[in-house]
C-alpha cells in the first residue's frame, strides 16, 4: 500500500557464537565430567532416601535452627528425594546446554485455513449427508429425536435425588424445647446461674433425652454460647430482658451470615466477633450487628431455671439459627 | 550395523508395520520451540499437576475418606481418646505412622499451591503478551476452565483431611449453596445428605477430588497440550523473528533435554519444600465440629480473594413475601467471580471486537505496546490484590496493630478507587515507555560519558543502539482506531448507532500510542 511508512528493515538472525565446549575437546570433556557429577549427586540422594527409611527411627526428633523440632525421618527422606530428584534435571539441562546443538533452528509456520475446495468438499459431503439422513425433510423424526435426547438428559437427574433428604423445616429447627437442659461442652454437666461469674462464658448444648446419640448435625444448630453480664449492661427491650437470667444471656453460636463458631467475646468491650469474616456483635444490644457482613443478630435463646436451680430454655429458638436460605420469612 | 542399531530398527519396524508412525515421528521430532523462561510457567504446572498425581494416589492407599466416628489411639499424644472423624484419624496415622507419610503430605499440598501460582503467572504471561489472539482463543478459554476447576479441587482437597480448620471452610461453601435462591436449601441437603455437616460429604467430595475432577484435568490439559503443538508456539519479536516463522530448538534433543530434566527440577524443589517448610500441620487444629473454630481462620491463597470479597461485602438481605435473599453472600461469592471469570474467557473475543483485528498472531506483543490491555490486566490484578489483603484482614491487623475495621474500610473504599487508578497510571506508564523507545531509536543510547564542546557546552555522548536493538523496538505494528461512521453517507443514523459508538470509543482507547520510528525519520536524524 501506498500510505503504508516504510519501517526500519528487520536485519534477520544473528550470526550463532560458538560455545567453547564446541570447538575446544578439553572444555567439553570438563562439560561432560560436570554432568557425571550432576548424576552422580541424583544416586547419593537415593543412597540417602532409602538409608533413612531403613535407619532412621520413625519418632527421633532433631532440632534445627530455622526449622525447630522437626522429624529426622520425614526430614533426610525429603532431602533425599529432592537431591534425587533435583540433580537428574541439573545433569540433563547441563548437558543439554553445553554439549547438545545450540544452534536456533527456524521452521515455517502454515495457515490453519483450509484451501478453498477442502472447504467446498467440506461443505458438500456434510449436506450431502444431511440430506441422506432427511434432517431437513423429516421433522417428526427430527422433533421425537430432540424430545427422547432431552427426557434422556434428565434422567440422571432423576437418579440423583437420593442424595439426601428434602430440608422440610429442619434448617428452622433445633434440639431446644421448654426446659431443656443447657449443658457444658465439653464435660455434659448442667449449669447454675451461679457457676457463671460475670464476665464469664461458656459453650453449652442442650441436654439430650436419654438414649438419643447426639451426632454433629445437632451441634451445628444447637450450639448455645452463654454470657454472663451485670444485668445493668443490658440494653434491651422488656421481651428480651426477659429472656435472660440474673445478667445471663443466651445465644446462638452459629454465625447468622455463614454459619462459623461465633466463639471470640471480648471482655472489655462485650462484643462477640466471628473469626470467619468478622462480623462483631454487641452482646448488650441482643448481639446487633455492628460491624461486618452479617446482616441479622444471631438469635437469642429465652433462659430460665428449673425446680433444681438449673439453666434451662424457656421456649425454643423464636427464628431459624445459623445462615440465611430462600425459604426463611424474616 | 551394531547389535544395538539391529534390535531398536525391528522394534521400529514392527510399530510402524502397524501403525504407521514413522511418518509422524519424523515429522513431530524436528518440531521447533521457541526458548524464553516466560514459556516455563506453564511447564511448571504441568508437572506439578503429574506430582499431585503421584503424591495424591501415595496418600490415597491410607487416608480413609470416611466421617465414621472414631475414638483416636495413634501415636500423637495430645488427641489421644479424642472422638473424631476416620478421615481426620488416618491423615493423622498418615502424618505420624507412615514413613515418609508426612513427607508425601507436605508434597502434595506445596506442589497444588505451586500448581495454582504457576497456572496463574501463566496465565499473565499469555494475557499480557497477546497470546491468547486468533488462532489461540480455545486454548485460553481451556486454560480459564483448568484454574477454575484447580481452585475447585484445591478447596476440595484441603477439606478431605476434615481438620477443624477445613471443616470451618465446608461450612462456609454450605452457606453458599444454602444461599440460591429457590434451590438454596434444597440443593445443600442433597450436597450433604442431610443438615450439614451430616455423614456423607467427604466420601463424596473424595470421589470428585480423586476420580472426577482428575479426569476432567487430564481430558483438558491433553486438548490444551494438543493445541499447543499443532498451532505451534508463539515466540517474542525479535531480530529473523516473524509471524510466519519459528525459531528455536527442535524436539530432539534439545527440548526433550531441557523440559524433562525440567521436570524433575521442579520435582525436587517442591520434594525440598515438603521436607523442610511445614504446611497444614492439621494435628495442630483438632478434629471438626460445627461449635468450634480457631482465630486466624484462612483459607489457601487462591480462595483469599473469594474470602476477602465476602468479608468486605456490607450486610444486605432482603426480606420479602415470607423470602429471604443474601446479597451478602450471593454478590462476592457467586455473582463478581461470575463476572470476572466470565470477562475473563470472552476477552480474546472482546478486544478482536474492539481492535476489529480477525488476523492470526503468532508473534507477541511487548506489554507496553498495547496499553489498554496492559492496564486492564493491572486493573485486574489490583482488584485481585485488594480482595486478597482483606482476606488476611485478621492476620494483617494482629501483624500491624491495627483495628480489623480500618483494614476492612480501607479495602470497601480501595476495591472501587484502587482498580481505576491502576489502569491510568499503567496505561501512563505504558506511553512513557514507547516514548522512551523511540528516543532511544532516534538518539541512542545514553553512555555517561561528558565531553566539553569547543565553545564550553558540556554535551552527553550518544552511540547508536544495535540494527537488532532498533528493530525490536519498532518491529510492532500500530493499529489505526477503528473507522466507524455513526451515519452513512446519506447522513441516516445506521442502526445499532449506539453500539457502534461504544465500539469505536473502544476502539480508539486501545489504539492510543507514541508513533514508532519510521526509517525515513532516522535516515532524517542521520543527515544531522
Amino acid at each position: 500500500m501506498s500510505n503504508e511508512i516504510e519501517t526500519i528493515k528487520d536485519p534477520g538472525l544473528p550470526a550463532h557464537v560458538h560455545r567453547r565446549a564446541d570447538t575446544d575437546p578439553k572444555a567439553a570433556k570438563k562439560a561432560e565430567r560436570q554432568v557425571a557429577i550432576l548424576f552422580l549427586l541424583s544416586a547419593l540422594g537415593t543412597v540417602t532416601l532409602i538409608g533413612s527409611y531403613i535407619f532412621i527411627p520413625s519418632d527421633l526428633f532433631i532440632f534445627f535452627p530455622i526449622l525447630g523440632n522437626t522429624n529426622a525421618q520425614q526430614l533426610f527422606l525429603g532431602l533425599g528425594m529432592a537431591a534425587s530428584l533435583f540433580f537428574i534435571g541439573m545433569g540433563a539441562i547441563h548437558w543439554a546446554k553445553t554439549l547438545m546443538p545450540d544452534e536456533e533452528v527456524i521452521i515455517q509456520r502454515h495457515e490453519f485455513r483450509s484451501p478453498d475446495e477442502d472447504r467446498e468438499a467440506f461443505v458438500a459431503t456434510a449436506k450431502a449427508g444431511a440430506a441422506a439422513a432427511g434432517l431437513g425433510r423429516r421433522s417428526l423424526i427430527k422433533r421425537s429425536l430432540g424430545l427422547s435426547l432431552g427426557l434422556a438428559g434428565l434422567s440422571p437427574l432423576i437418579l440423583l435425588r437420593d442424595l439426601g433428604p428434602l430440608p422440610k423445616d429442619e434448617l428452622s429447627k433445633t434440639s431446644w424445647k421448654a426446659g431443656t437442659r443447657l449443658i457444658t461442652d465439653p464435660g455434659d454437666r448442667p449449669i447454675r446461674a451461679e457457676d457463671l461469674e460475670v464476665g464469664a462464658v461458656a459453650q453449652t448444648l442442650p441436654e439430650l433425652p436419654a438414649g438419643k446419640e447426639r451426632v454433629l448435625s445437632d451441634i451445628g444448630k444447637d450450639a448455645v454460647l452463654l454470657i454472663r453480664l451485670r444485668p445493668q449492661d443490658f440494653n434491651l427491650d422488656a421481651e428480651r430482658l426477659s429472656w435472660t437470667h440474673e445478667g445471663i444471656i443466651a445465644f446462638s453460636k452459629i454465625c447468622s451470615h455463614m454459619g462459623c463458631a461465633v466463639a471470640l467475646y471480648e471482655q472489655q468491650t462485650k462484643h462477640l466477633l466471628c473469626p470467619c469474616h468478622q462480623s462483631t456483635f454487641d452482646v448488650t444490644r441482643a448481639a446487633k450487628v455492628i460491624f461486618g457482613p452479617a446482616a441479622r443478630p444471631l438469635p437469642q435463646l429465652a433462659i430460665t431455671v428449673d425446680s433444681e436451680g438449673y439453666l434451662v430454655a424457656k421456649q425454643p429458638f423464636t427464628e431459624p439459627v445459623g445462615p440465611s436460605f430462600w425459604e426463611r420469612s424474616s | 550395523m551394531t547389535a544395538r542399531e539391529r534390535i531398536a530398527g525391528s522394534v521400529a519396524n514392527y510399530v510402524d508395520e502397524r501403525t504407521g508412525a514413522a511418518a509422524w515421528m519424523k515429522k513431530n521430532l524436528n518440531k521447533v520451540f521457541p526458548d524464553h523462561w516466560s514459556f516455563l510457567l506453564g511447564e511448571i504446572a504441568l508437572y506439578s499437576f503429574v506430582i499431585l498425581l503421584l503424591s495424591g494416589t501415595f496418600l490415597t492407599f491410607w487416608f480413609d475418606p470416611s466421617q465414621r466416628e472414631v475414638i483416636y489411639d495413634g501415636g500423637y499424644q495430645p488427641l489421644s481418646g479424642l472422638k473424631m472423624s476416620a478421615a481426620y484419624a488416618s491423615t493423622l496415622h498418615i502424618s505420624f505412622e507412615v514413613r515418609g507419610g508426612l513427607l508425601m503430605r507436605q508434597i502434595h499440598h506445596w506442589a497444588a499451591l505451586i500448581f495454582m501460582a504457576a497456572i496463574v503467572v501463566h496465565l499473565m504471561r499469555v494475557y499480557f503478551t497477546g497470546a491468547f489472539r486468533k488462532p489461540r482463543e480455545f486454548n485460553w478459554i481451556i486454560g480459564v476452565g483448568l484454574l477454575t476447576l484447580g481452585i475447585v479441587e484445591g478447596f476440595l482437597g484441603y477439606s478431605l483431611p476434615d481438620d477443624l480448620l477445613s471443616g470451618t471452610g465446608i461450612r462456609i461453601a454450605e452457606a453458599i449453596i444454602q444461599a440460591l435462591p429457590l434451590v438454596g436449601s434444597y440443593l445443600a441437603f442433597f450436597a450433604f445428605g442431610g443438615a450439614f455437616p451430616g455423614e456423607a460429604f467427604i466420601p463424596r467430595i473424595y470421589t470428585v477430588h480423586v476420580l472426577l475432577l482428575p479426569g476432567a484435568f487430564l481430558a483438558l490439559i491433553t486438548v490444551h497440550l494438543m493445541l499447543v503443538w499443532y498451532q505451534k508456539h508463539t515466540q517474542y519479536p525479535g531480530p529473523g523473528r516473524t509471524e510466519k516463522n519459528v525459531v528455536g530448538y527442535p524436539l530432539l534433543p534439545v527440548y526433550m533435554a531441557k523440559a524433562g530434566g525440567f521436570f524433575f527440577i521442579v520435582f525436587g524443589v517442591t520434594a525440598f519444600l515438603g521436607a523442610v517448610a511445614s504446611i497444614n500441620p492439621i494435628w495442630l487444629y483438632g478434629p471438626y465440629t460445627p461449635g468450634q473454630i480457631s482465630a486466624g481462620s484462612q483459607p489457601d491463597w487462591y480462595m483469599g480473594w473469594l474470602d476477602g470479597l465476602v468479608r468486605m461485602s456490607p450486610p444486605i438481605e432482603t426480606h420479602a413475601l415470607g423470602h429471604t435473599i443474601s446479597w451478602n453472600i450471593l454478590i462476592p461469592g457467586l455473582i463478581v467471580p461470575g463476572i470476572l471469570f466470565t470477562g475473563m474467557a470472552l476477552y480474546p473475543f472482546i478486544e478482536s471486537w474492539m481492535t476489529g483485528d480477525k488476523r492470526e498472531h503468532h508473534l507477541l506483543d511487548r506489554p507496553r505496546n498495547a496499553p489498554n490491555r496492559t492496564a486492564l490486566g493491572v486493573m485486574s490484578l489490583t482488584f485481585m490484590l485488594v480482595a486478597l489483603i482483606n482476606g488476611g484482614n485478621d492476620i494483617i491487623a494482629t501483624t500491624f496493630h491495627l483495628t480489623i475495621n480500618q483494614i476492612m474500610w480501607f479495602s470497601r473504599v480501595a476495591i472501587f478507587v484502587l482498580p481505576p487508578l491502576a489502569f491510568v497510571i499503567t496505561k501512563r506508564l505504558c506511553l512513557s515507555l514507547q516514548r522512551a523507545d523511540r528516543d532511544l531509536v532516534l538518539h541512542g543510547r545514553e553512555t555517561g560519558r561528558l565531553v566539553m564542546m569547543p565553545h564550553g557546552e558540556f554535551v552527553e555522548v550518544h552511540e547508536p543502539i544495535s540494527p537488532e536493538k532498533a528493530w525490536l523496538l519498532t518491529q510492532h505494528e500500530q493499529q489505526p482506531a477503528l473507522a466507524l461512521e455513526e451515519s452513512d453517507s446519506r447522513g441516516v443514523r445506521r442502526p445499532g448507532a449506539l453500539k457502534n459508538k461504544l465500539r469505536a470509543r473502544l476502539s480508539r482507547a486501545h489504539a492510543v500510542a507514541v508513533p514508532k520510528v519510521t526509517a525515513e525519520e532516522l535516515k532524517a536524524i542521520e543527515h544531522h
